[in-house]
């Protein structure tokens, strides 16, 4: 898989609190190829997160472009918008966003709720991916009934369940420990090497360098975009 | 998302909080019941209005002897019998209105059949009074054309006269004596129970006008044509107010009044007592209208609160399912689902409870109650519209949720 997925032009978001203006992103570009395993890394107040919000189109910039798979995604209206997360994005998040008292497999099978896929092609659906994060044996379990490795890992059988362009995955290893954390990188890892593009915000330089690619935030900007020449060394580790 | 799915949404939501679900239906439910059960009531009591009056003969006027002046004194009503049979005779053939006018005399006293006795009113009456009156007789016979105009030896009996008189065993061809006139009972007439203004009507005896003029009531009326009053009973769907009217020129006329004298006669319209019960009836289930309305309201504000709430506590799931590709409407339609599913489950309940309560009303109060499918309906449809109006607000609010700002929310 090759080609560009992700193509971002100045792109920029500026936040108003009463008469002041912040600006959050100030004119940000890059291009992200089909395939690739990028981490988006810098300090809280840097922008990386306004910028992970608007590559998972749950926010509109003030300015710039955005092109997504293709698409010009930032004139878009907010259904539109829905629609293309829908498609098109998987989302994994830090405290994981599971429902409460519904079972493992309703929860994967969530996304597709909003879709139009029928009824008993869904729950085929969900089974599978459960099965590729390797809980096919939890699907009843309720999120309260599971370790917060095998939340997070529901999490992800979610993100993968509408066969995303696209992975997301902000800060996923904040609520868990180090050797959780592992885990669930070499996951991603493993998800990346059969071809999903994904995407992981994080501040921890160890959780970093299991992607392909490091791009750095501060104040709004872009200050250092490298590959990750140690990727192959972290991988063996695990 | 298709309905089934967001039906099973609004009820997984609802299982989750049983108790609060339970509590905030009971305003519903009790409004619910309030309404049917308001209905079953007024309607058994308007039921039981129309049949008395039913019972005493619909579309019925009265014509009674009036007052008349002498020497400056107004004399009152009946003071004296201004009004005659013929009178009576005439509006039934000139005004085409009437379907029958009956002339009647009334009188009371002892009457007395082998050892028991008792004293009850009679009347003296044409046949045309059990048409006017809708009586029927269960046993026996009618007055034949002989003994009406020879003022045949003849009476008909109500049941509480029959009962007291001969207890069980059948009057029929057994003689009574009226005022110590001997007539032979030649039928009974069926029950009516009791007037409106809570007489017996069935402690009666009905025997030919002329019989009671001539024999029983005495020498003072025998030679006169005056009666005590005259019924009338006006063609169904006819204009009251207009037979009225004609009857009423039709009287003056033939009494020889002046244009500016007096009427020397009264007439009295059933309608009017009906239009008091009525409106008597209406301003009851207005009343009631009014309470169960209050208690919708309540529920209907119960409602809107928990749902507030509800939206507030799933601020984050709202995020998420935004996030995996829930449009604002699909947001809407959860919430408008959970808040229509919990007003109508509600609903289900009320309607429940106030069937059974309005059964328990009949049986321990004993009054008459009459449950009606339009009330259950309304009430269904009442559940469903609150259900609407008042979880509109919370859905519209939940689905105006940013989604990054759902997302975030501690």
């Amino acid at each position: 898989m090759s080609g560009t997925l992700i193509r971002v032009e100045e792109l920029a978001k500026e936040y108003r609190m009463g008469n002041n203006v912040v600006p959050a992103l100030c004119g940000v570009s890059l291009e992200i190829a089909a395939g690739e395993f990028v981490a988006v890394m810098g300090p809280s107040g840097s922008g990386k997160s306004t910028f992970m919000n608007l590559l998972g189109c749950l926010d509109h910039p003030s300015g710039g472009r955005y092109w997504l798979d293709g698409q010009e995604v930032s004139q878009l209206s907010g259904d539109e918008l829905a629609r293309v997360r829908n498609r098109k994005l998987g989302f994994v998040f830090q405290h994981f966003n599971l429902l409460a008292r519904t079972s493992a497999l309703d929860n994967v099978a969530l996304p597709l709720l909003y879709s139009e896929m029928p009824p008993n092609e869904r729950t085929q659906h969900a089974k599978q991916r459960l099965a590729q994060v390797g809980l096919a044996e939890r699907m009843d379990h309720h999120p309260a009934q599971l370790s917060g490795g095998q939340q997070q890992r529901v999490a992800i059988a979610r993100a993968l369940v509408n066969d995303p362009r696209l992975v997301l995955a902000d800060e996923p290893t904040g609520a868990l420990d180090s050797r959780t954390s592992v885990e669930i990188m070499a996951l991603l890892q493993q998800l990346n090497r059969e071809g999903i593009t994904i995407v992981v915000v994080t501040h921890e330089h160890d959780i970093a360098h299991f992607a392909g690619r490091i791009i750095s935030f501060r104040d709004g900007k872009i200050i250092e975009d490298k590959p990750n020449v140690a990727n192959d060394a972290a991988a063996q580790l695990t | 998302m298709n309905f089934v799915a967001t039906l099973r949404i609004a009820l997984l939501a609802l299982r989750v909080n049983k108790m609060r679900s339970a509590l905030t239906m009971l305003g519903i439910i009790i409004g619910v019941a309030a309404v049917i059960i308001m209905i079953a009531v007024g309607g058994g009591a308007q039921a039981r209005v129309e049949e008395q009056i039913r019972s005493l003969g619909s579309n019925i006027i009265i014509v009674l002897s009036g007052s008349v002046t002498s020497g400056g004194a107004r004399g009152g009503t009946g003071s004296q019998p201004t009004i005659s049979e013929d009178d009576g005779y005439a509006i039934g053939r000139e005004i085409e209105e009437i379907q029958a006018a009956a002339p009647t005399l009334r009188g009371s006293g002892q009457v007395v059949a082998g050892n028991a006795n008792w004293s009850t009113v009679f009347y003296g009456i044409t046949p045309d009074y059990l048409e006017v009156r809708e009586w029927a007789i269960i046993e026996g016979r009618g007055f034949e054309q002989a003994e009406m105009s020879g003022a045949g030896k003849v009476v008909l009996i109500g049941q509480t006269v029959a009962k007291n008189l001969f207890g069980d065993a059948s009057p029929l061809d057994q003689v009574i004596r009226v005022r110590k006139v001997p007539l032979t009972v030649i039928g009974v007439l069926e029950r009516k129970g009791q007037s409106m203004t809570g007489q017996d009507q069935d402690d009666i005896l009905l025997m030919p006008i002329g019989t009671a003029r001539k024999r029983v009531l005495g020498s003072a009326l025998a030679k006169s044509r005056s009666v005590g009053s005259i019924m009338v009973k006006v063609n169904q769907g006819a204009d009251m107010a207009s037979a009225d009217a004609r009857m009423r020129e039709l009287l003056r006329q033939r009494h020889r009044l002046q244009p500016g004298q007096d009427d020397d006669f009264f007439v009295r319209n059933l309608s009017e007592i009906l239009q008091a019960q009525e409106a008597s009836s209406k301003v009851m289930a207005l009343l009631l209208a009014a309470v169960a309305s209050v208690s919708l309201l309540v529920g209907g504000i119960g409602i809107m609160n928990i749902m507030l709430v509800s939206v507030t506590e799933r601020t984050r799931e709202i995020g998420l399912r935004m996030a995996v590709g829930a449009r604002a409407r699909d947001i809407l339609t959860q919430f408008l689902v959970e808040a229509v599913t919990l007003s109508l489950i509600g609903g289900a309940i009320g309607i429940l409870l106030g069937i059974g309560g309005s059964m328990l009303i009949a049986e321990l109060a004993g009054w008459r109650t009459q449950l009606s499918v339009s009330s259950i309906v309304l009430a269904a449809g009442f559940a469903g519209a609150i259900g609407i109006f008042f979880g509109y607000y919370p859905a519209k609010k939940a689905s105006r949720l940013l989604p990054i700002e759902a997302l975030r929310y501690e």
